[in-house]
């Protein structure tokens, strides 16, 4: 993990002043400011909850962080890689190598196979098929997706289910950050267990994270401090 | 017979003979390259070997002796026709004797007996083409030859063997002429590709596709294969009923409709001079040394 | 298994697989133009493609996207702008001034063009076989058992049938043949492939089949595409950047799920606006 390497020490996620707005050009080009001053940074080994009203940007700043929303002004620095600035190319190899990313929503080519889409993120980094499998049935396993569904598409699961397959693909590789957006939601005590477990873990190899939780008993557990947004949220002219 | 007066010898006018000739001369100079020429109409329907007779007539002198063939026979309505008409329009003189002509003209054979230094072999060629029944558009074609982007002939060799389990091409085999252009050698059988190696002059027209196309003598002609299928010159396994040749072209003859057939030499000479050396087949009668 | 263990994957990237990481673009077009008359079909078009990316361009019909990938993969000729593709022998050279031998050979070997219409782009007078075995014959391969293993493999890896090699492509439906096609147009190892709305004409059970076999070939291959298409959807599964065009120009670019989430550009937000929701 030389990108990680190189980090330790300082932040693997690094926030200064970042600022987000939309424009909606096709509805008189209102403006909307969502986001501004944000500040935060990360150490490897930790656990960052972003806490906050609903509506107050805590999905937003997370999305800013990975790059799927643009950021306007400020530093969103990943491993080094300024997402706010960086080049298409450069995103692709952070969330590639560097950058995992739990969303709440499972967002997969239909008919394929559920361990497929668990081993993806490893076999886009080039590792074999065999043990890019063989981690994913471990993963499926462990968060109790009986095997018979394996060969079948998540698309036709229960919310829960298509939650766990995304948490086994989200942590298929040794991200050095990750994010996790309500890795809890709508699990029961026991898969709610592994994944806690599964979180714990990647911090013990160091990991930064950045969580929302609305579980609050698993924010206690495996967060080391809480960031509220609010401090973010635009005030209204 | 003697030249009829009323025609320019060999029928064209000498200013198309020497256009044709011009052909010829860059169809030599470039072997297995396509030149095109302004063919004429000439007195007898595409398809009948009007690319030939242009050629033929653009290389006779009075003093050559001209041989005409259909499918390897001198007896033939296309080649008895075709040689009547030189008579009567060049008066020169004609043989049936592949070894007493200077000029031979052929349709889907080249003759049992080697061809010498001093002769001529006219080609009539229906489809200049090669690359035709692949890539049916001319100016794609005139591309891959001139990039030499001959894949597509394998592709039809592939889906030979795909189909057959064999190259089941037997005439028209297309060839590599001196490492260069693929050429089609006219529908002859690809037992005679081989003897493309010669040492006569091999002049190929195309009437309707007014085309032109020539080998110099001892070019390189190399049938196209697979290293795991390679070239075979193959030929109906018999031998000749009348001659008993066991390595000339064979004909196969239905004799009633109880299925009898024969086989017999394509190359009607080939087989009287056989049988006038003595040789017999078991159908075989010896022939009377009159021949002409 | 322990979520302790999960969580250790001691699985680990073949570091060699960098290939996206490299610094050369594999292909590097500048000012690209093209008008017909005086209506303008594409317009100052400029973009530097990596090894292993893959990028769609996204417009409405008549929005310059076909022309500009006609232009890109040398089947139509620019007004001004230079076309530069890193060659595997001479480096970054401009594909408009190469002499048409190098670029045919180029568009046998390096390059592959995927049709909307798998008609285009198959021989429908040859099997199976022998539409695969084409590019490879064309480069000169003369043994008929490794063509043809060749074609077998490459039928397997797009889910044609063994026994299929050496029907038509007549006689398949048109999700087979568009496999097929690109089965014929990988068989030699491109490094660069253009593709014209390549799920266009298929039911949409057959487009996710086609979509995965795409990615998965993309990645084994670490080839780098080039896809037209007005699909979003398509553009969201299989590419990593994307292009989009109005009216022969490019009026937005950037990380596909970016421009789709949070387009910038007013005609993006429109068209991202205007897909239906299933």
């Amino acid at each position: 993990m030389g990108m990680f390497a190189k980090q330790k020490g300082k932040g693997m996620i690094e926030i200064e002043n970042a600022g987000k707005q939309f424009t909606l050009h096709n509805q008189g080009g209102a403006v909307i400011a969502v986001m501004q001053g944000a500040h935060l940074r990360v150490a490897p080994g930790e656990c960052v909850a972003l806490t906050g009203a609903s509506g107050a940007g805590k999905s937003t700043l997370m999305r800013m962080i990975y790059g799927n929303y643009l950021a306007q002004s400020g530093r969103i620095v990943v491993g080094g890689v300024d997402v706010a600035r960086a080049a298409p190319r450069e995103i692709i190899a952070l969330r590639r190598h560097t950058l995992g990313y739990v969303s709440q929503f499972l967002r997969v080519v239909p008919r394929v196979a559920t361990v497929d889409v668990v081993a993806e993120p490893l076999l886009a980094l080039g590792c074999p098929a065999g043990p890019a499998r063989a981690r994913a049935e471990a993963l499926l396993a462990a968060l109790n997706i009986p095997p018979t569904l394996w060969a079948l598409s998540p698309t036709t699961f229960s919310g829960g289910e298509q939650q766990r397959v995304n948490i086994a693909r989200g942590f298929a590789h040794d991200y050095p950050a990750l994010l996790l957006d309500e890795p809890t939601a709508s699990l029961d005590a026991t898969n709610r267990e592994v994944v806690l477990g599964l979180i714990e873990a990647a911090k013990a190899r160091g990991a930064a994270i950045v969580g929302i939780f609305h579980d609050e008993a698993a924010r206690a557990r495996v967060c080391d401090r809480e960031v509220d947004v609010s401090a973010f949220t635009p005030r209204a002219a | 017979m003697t030249q009829n007066v009323q025609y320019n010898f060999a029928y064209l006018d000498e200013q198309t003979k020497r256009m044709i000739r011009r052909a010829l001369l860059k169809a030599l100079a470039i072997p297995g390259y396509q030149v095109p020429f302004a063919s004429r109409e000439m007195p007898m329907p595409y398809g009948w070997g009007t690319g030939g007779v242009q050629v033929s007539a653009a290389v006779l002198t009075p003093g050559d002796t001209l041989k005409v063939i259909d499918q390897g026979a001198d007896d033939t309505t296309n080649a008895v026709s075709i040689r009547k008409f030189f008579q009567k329009t060049a008066g020169v003189a004609v043989t049936e004797r592949t070894g007493e002509a200077s000029v031979i003209q052929t349709r889907h054979r080249i003759p049992e007996a080697p061809l010498t230094e001093d002769q001529i072999l006219v080609y009539q060629v229906p489809i200049p083409e090669p690359l035709r029944f692949l890539e049916p558009r001319e100016t794609e074609t005139r591309k891959m030859h001139a990039l030499e982007e001959y894949g597509l002939m394998h592709v039809k060799l592939y889906e030979d063997i795909a189909r057959h389990g064999h190259i089941a091409t037997a005439y028209a085999y297309p060839v590599k002429v001196e490492g260069r252009y693929v050429m089609d050698p006219s529908p002859i059988p690809k037992f005679d590709n081989p003897k493309m190696e010669m040492a006569a002059i091999q002049l190929f027209g195309a009437g309707r596709e007014q085309r032109i196309y020539a080998l110099p003598p001892y070019s390189r002609v190399v049938s196209l294969d697979f290293e795991d299928y390679p070239f075979e010159a193959s030929k109906a396994e018999h031998p000749c009923a009348l001659c008993g040749a066991t390595h000339s072209y064979l004909d196969e003859v239905i004799m009633d409709d109880a299925g009898a057939r024969m086989f017999v030499c394509s190359d009607t000479d080939f087989c009287a001079g056989r049988r006038a050396a003595g040789h017999l087949g078991e159908m075989g009668v010896p022939v009377e040394e009159d021949r002409t | 298994m322990s979520a302790q263990e999960a969580g250790q994957s001691g699985v680990h990237a073949d570091p060699s697989h960098q290939a996206w990481a490299a610094a050369d673009p594999l292909l590097r077009v500048s000012g690209v133009s093209k008008s017909y008359g005086g209506r303008i079909g594409c317009a100052d078009v400029t973009f530097d493609l990596y090894p292993g990316e893959v990028m769609g361009i996204v417009g409405e019909s008549g929005s310059g996207k076909s022309t500009l990938l006609s232009c890109l993969a040398g089947h139509l000729v620019p007004d001004r702008g230079e076309v530069l593709f890193d060659t595997r022998a001479g480096g970054l050279r401009d594909t408009m001034t190469m002499s048409e031998p190098e670029r045919r050979m180029l568009s046998r070997t390096d390059w592959a063009f995927v049709h909307q219409n798998p008609r285009d782009g198959l021989r429908m007078g040859v099997s199976a076989g022998g539409n695969v075995g084409e590019r490879l014959m064309a480069v000169g391969a003369r043994h008929y058992g490794q063509i043809r293993d060749q074609a077998l493999d490459w039928l397997d890896r797009v889910e044609i049938a063994a026994d299929r090699v050496d029907d038509r492509p007549g006689a398949f439906s048109g999700g087979m043949q568009q496999r097929l096609q690109i089965a014929r147009n990988l068989v030699t190892g491109p490094r660069l492939v253009f593709m014209d709305e390549p799920t266009g004409g298929l039911d949409v059970s057959v487009q996710a089949r086609l979509l995965d076999l795409l990615r998965g070939l993309v990645r084994e291959m670490g080839l780098s595409a080039i896809i037209v298409t007005h699909d979003l959807a398509v553009v969201r599964l299989l590419a990593d950047r994307l292009m989009v065009m109005k009216s022969g120009r490019v009026v937005e670019a950037g990380l596909t799920d970016q421009v789709l989430d949070d387009p910038q550009h007013g005609y993006t937000q429109l068209l991202v606006s205007s897909v239906l929701q299933v």
